[in-house]
């Protein structure tokens, strides 16, 4: 018997229902306004009233209104057929609504139903499983998709009978499945998931042993994200937060990708929808929306369901990391969702924290961010979940509560800066602020040794350093002027704009430049660190500096050029040229 | 609006404040209109049987004893042709001494297009103003603020904008406009002679503040009738939204809710985003373009509205006076259109976007010159040109009074260059040099 209520308060998509039966946090509800149904999650239970808020726009409703618990939290269904999928934050379908506006209360499927999958059977009868174990696959384009016992399922089972290979719709039993108690249970292509518990299912969770080549040189060579990692990206408006994460989007070495435009620009999600169809993925050969998922909530759409679409996506990346993949899930951007809790708290007139956020915003985004990670299955197979966060500060003030929050929770910080955005040296990533807590893992440093050369790390502590000395010396040079100060000065500030140039900077525009392979990027700062390592001589600032000017063009010209064709042996030949005209 | 008749009077207030008043009273719907002592009002929140009303004109002079009359309905305007070339208030009622008009009565403040209808933004706008046309070039279905301080001539600037824009209908929506700025529109829309494709929701800074919440949904109400009904291409001028978001923080405060940032509404991302977000491109060549104007306190643009519209707008244009060529110009460094790279070099002549790139790299050039005159260190024959180019490209094309087209700006860039600078200085790709640099120089 399900609770049922009355609405008996309202302010804006705050609704309080007095309720005649038990009702759990959380728990889905739908209002009855004039028989459009409207669903709210509950958020606060105070002796039988419920504060719920509603993932749709309250005109309309009046206290009275009759409301039906639903006994379940938010769930995503879970099954072949979410990839190449746009969804809103509660995994209704857009493609498949009518008309040009949103209606309310309009909920579609979020997977086709007629649609028949090619399964091929993994387990036998006789087999013992548990929660997430393998029972079959289905072909998801070219992705292996796994049918698995479902999450939900507690204790062992028996395997009774599994279908022989063929072509089934997702409704269709493909296994049935025998519990302790002899209990025989069917499963399905498909299954349910509340979207604020994280999936488990798997052996273990060890720390990241991969980094996730993403073809951009400032984040790969300076500070690399983990595969199973965290990162996160602060930036003011107009710093290319948007261009970096595109870029990461269409770059990241990830089976799957799945984007949650959380609060942000619609046209941004057109832009995904229009292109991605006709990019190809370099690893694959085939079209990036294959492997994409969008879930979108844009700033206009309703508030309550932009913190349901984090979570709607988290969720779909667990579910495919249960199949031995490598998600990326890329957020953009965290800020709103945040600021859809800070309107829900204050409509709930709770004491608020820090700039009016709930005092409890450090602990629900570390909480989001500890669902991302590597695992090793049950069958020791591995998947990972990357995610990386975009962060709006206020003012571009990164000293406001969501921002230090997420920096206690990602390891990597890639910060946007003003500066270098008004110079138009993009990616704007601060090489100073920034970093990967990843470089200081040994087995990432291990890793890096194997994959790219013995010692990686340490070149890359000193292109750091050399950056640092550069910025310091910079400084002291516009204090005393040109000529105040030593030209080993100039030299110092020369080679950080050498590295600054050739390695941080990247054309994103650029068909060559903007994707950097890692082995380029190993030859590129082994060049770099070469020419930084040279002795040079010279007789004034000047001399210096217009030295450094055409040889920071010549790197620059190679990173426009095919890497090790003619064009590039060419300039390389220059570079050397140059070198050998001056110093030892 | 409902019948007389089935209206529910009440007459007991429980509470007054500046901008609400609250009363006990059965089967209200939430966002639904009344009548307080004459004043309109919306519902804007329930609890219990209390209802709390904003009264968009104030509460001054309201007794505990007023009548109050639900009307049952949120606000709503009348849409249909004839609202051609008419001025209306907050209400949608006319105030040019015009007839009501008779159309279908529409809900405003509706719902949001779904993203996967709306098509990627394609068409170019020309404005004949350099500083936005060449280097931040406006694209039906976006939205775009200027960033302007209060002295500056931001809503000439936009009147300009929208009446050399090639599009079908105008809606302007005045929030807090000056009486004389609302004669100002009002005149230059009559003596463009284009009055039929102007509708204007106004205002003025006679009007009670909180009246201004209703003047964009109003306009806005009116542009999705005209593009999605009529396919029609459809600009929207906002001015100024500044005091749209004040008037947010005067009923937010009075509804002793907890500020945030700037003392504004925490809501604000949300409640400009809903605004912003319909622009839009529609499949069969219906669109809506917004054009809006924040005021900024002496350039700061870290304030909660400006910083909350950045996030939200694609871009911002940033006007500034510019001391050297005693004009006002379109700051080339803080504007930025996002989606000018789908219409530049595409829509335009191939040279644009590398046109645009050198102009401004070399005006950055000049900058940091002048810094080192200022800081009293010796300029080299290089600087020497770059102010003088600077002089001549602020005055030629930064300049808001500049009016030519797309080609003649590009062929006014290319004659400053060959003045000025050697084609190696302009780092512009070969084959445009070849092919544009003035007289086989």
């Amino acid at each position: 018997m399900k609770s049922t209520g009355k609405v008996i308060g309202i302010v804006s998509n705050l609704v309080t229902v007095q309720t005649n039966g038990p009702v759990a946090e959380n728990e889905l509800c739908y209002i009855n306004l004039g028989g459009t149904k409207l669903l709210a999650e509950v958020i606060k239970v105070n002796g039988d009233r419920a504060s719920v808020q509603v993932f749709e726009s309250t005109r309309g409703l009046k206290n009275g209104d009759d409301v039906e618990f639903e006994g379940k939290m938010l769930e995503v269904t879970l099954g072949p057929g979410l990839l190449s999928s746009i969804y809103d934050g509660l995994q209704n379908n857009l493609t498949t609504m009518e008309g040009v506006f949103l209606k309310r209360g309009e909920y579609t499927e979020p997977l086709d139903r007629e649609k028949l999958w090619k399964f091929t059977p993994i387990a036998k009868p006789g087999d013992k499983v548990i929660a997430a174990d393998w029972l079959g696959g289905v072909e998801e384009g070219w992705l292996p998709h796994k049918i698995m016992v479902p999450f939900s399922f507690k204790g062992t089972y028996t395997v009774k009978s599994v279908k022989e290979e063929g072509e089934y719709n997702v409704d269709t039993v493909i296994a049935v499945l025998t519990n302790e108690d002899g209990e025989d249970v069917n499963v399905t292509m498909t299954q349910k998931w509340p979207v604020k518990v994280a999936i488990k299912g798997y052996k273990e969770k060890p720390r990241p042993q991969k980094i996730m080549e993403t073809g951009l040189r400032t984040i790969d060579t300076f500070n690399p994200l983990a595969e199973g990692g965290t990162g996160f990206i602060p930036g003011p408006f107009g710093c290319g937060k948007t261009v970096l994460q595109h870029a990461i989007a269409r770059q990241g070495e990830a089976d799957i990708i799945v984007m949650a435009a959380c609060g942000e620009r619609a046209n941004e999600v057109v832009e995904i929808f229009t292109e991605f169809p006709e990019l190809i993925d370099r690893h694959t050969g085939r079209y990036l929306m294959e492997r994409t998922t969008i879930i979108c909530n844009t700033s206009n759409m309703p508030v309550a369901a932009r913190e349901a679409s984090v979570y709607t996506a988290m969720t779909i990346c667990e579910y495919y990391r249960a199949m031995g993949l490598r998600c990326l899930l890329l957020a953009d951007s965290t800020s709103r969702w945040a600021q859809a809790l800070r309107e829900m708290s204050n409509r709930m007139e709770e004491l608020p924290g820090a700039d009016a956020f709930p005092v409890d915003i450090s602990a629900i985004i570390s909480n989001f961010y500890a669902r991302a990670g590597m695992v090793v299955l049950n069958n020791g197979k591995t998947g990972a979940v990357t995610f990386i966060g975009t962060v709006s500060p206020a003012g571009g003030n990164l000293k406001e509560p969501v921002t230090e929050s997420t920096k206690k929770a990602a390891r990597c910080f890639y910060a946007l800066e003003q500066n270098r955005a008004d110079q138009k040296r993009y990616p704007a990533v601060n090489p100073i602020d920034s970093y990967s807590k990843y470089l200081e893992y040994p087995e990432i440093q291990e890793y890096l040794d194997q994959k790219i050369e013995p010692g990686w790390c340490d070149k890359v502590n000193k292109a750091k350093i050399i950056v640092r000395k550069g910025k310091e010396t910079m400084d002291q040079i516009n204090i005393l002027g040109d000529d105040g100060v030593p030209i080993s000065y100039h030299e110092t500030f020369w080679k950080s704009e050498l590295v600054d140039f050739v390695i941080l900077q990247q054309d994103a525009f650029d068909p060559i430049d903007s994707l950097c392979p890692l082995d380029r990027q190993r030859f590129m700062l082994n060049l770099v660190l070469d020419i930084c390592d040279h002795e040079f001589e010279f007789d004034n600032y000047e001399e210096c500096r217009d030295y450094f000017k055409e040889m920071i063009n010549l790197l620059r010209q190679m990173n426009f050029s095919e890497f090790e064709g003619e064009q590039f042996n060419k300039y390389m030949a220059e570079i050397n040229k140059k070198l050998e005209e001056n110093g030892k | 609006m409902a019948n007389k008749a089935y209206q529910r009077v009440y007459t007991q207030l429980t509470a007054i404040t500046k901008a609400t008043v609250s009363l006990n009273a059965k089967g209200v719907t939430n966002d639904e209109l009344a009548v307080v002592h004459g004043k309109l009002a919306q519902v804007v929140k329930t609890k219990g049987d209390t209802v709390t009303l904003q009264v968009f004109s104030g509460t001054e002079g309201i007794p505990t004893n007023a009548e109050v009359a639900f009307l049952g309905a949120p606000p709503t305007l009348k849409v249909g042709e004839q609202l051609s070339g008419r001025f209306f208030n907050a209400y949608g009622q006319p105030i040019d001494g015009g007839p009501e008009i008779d159309g279908e009565e529409r809900q405003v403040g509706g719902p949001s297009v779904n993203p996967y209808k709306r098509r990627q933004p394609s068409q170019l706008i020309p404005t004949g103003i350099a500083g936005i046309d060449l280097n931040n070039t406006l694209v039906s279905g976006q939205k775009i603020p200027f960033f302007a301080d209060p002295d500056q001539p931001y809503n000439q600037v936009m009147a300009d904008v929208a009446l050399r824009a090639d599009v079908d209908k105008i809606i302007l929506g005045g929030m807090g406009l000056s009486n004389d700025d609302y004669l100002f529109f009002r005149h230059e829309f009559e003596s463009a002679g284009v009055l039929d494709k102007i509708v204007s929701f106004v205002n003025t800074t006679e009007d009670p503040p909180v009246e201004r919440l209703l003047i964009p949904d109003m306009a806005l109400c009116a542009a999705e009738y005209f593009a999605v009904d009529k396919h029609e291409k459809v600009l929207v001028l906002l001015t100024d939204m500044t005091l749209y978001a004040d008037a947010l923080s005067i009923v937010s405060n009075r509804m002793d809710q907890i500020p945030s940032k700037d003392s504004m509404p925490g809501s604000l991302y949300s409640d400009l985003a809903k605004i912003y977000e319909k622009a839009v491109q529609l499949p069969d060549d219906g669109s809506i373009t917004i054009i809006a104007v924040t005021t900024l306190n002496d350039g700061d643009i870290t304030h909660a509205i400006p910083d909350n519209t950045g996030y939200i707008t694609e871009g911002q244009l940033f006007l500034r006076a510019d001391p050297d060529s005693g004009k006002v110009i379109i700051d080339p460094f803080r504007s930025l259109s996002r989606l000018k790279q789908l219409v530049q070099g595409k829509k335009t002549r191939a040279d644009h976007s590398q046109i645009m790139n050198a102009g401004v790299r070399l005006y950055a050039d000049a900058q940091n010159a002048k810094t080192k005159l200022e800081n009293g260190f010796d300029l080299s024959d290089y600087d020497h040109r770059c102010l003088d180019y600077a002089k001549e490209y602020a005055t030629k094309l930064l300049s808001i009074d500049v009016n030519i087209t797309i080609d003649e700006m590009l062929d006014t860039a290319w004659k400053l260059y060959a003045k000025y600078f050697t084609k190696a200085e302009t780092g512009i790709k070969q084959a445009f040099i070849d092919k544009y640099w003035p007289n086989g120089d």
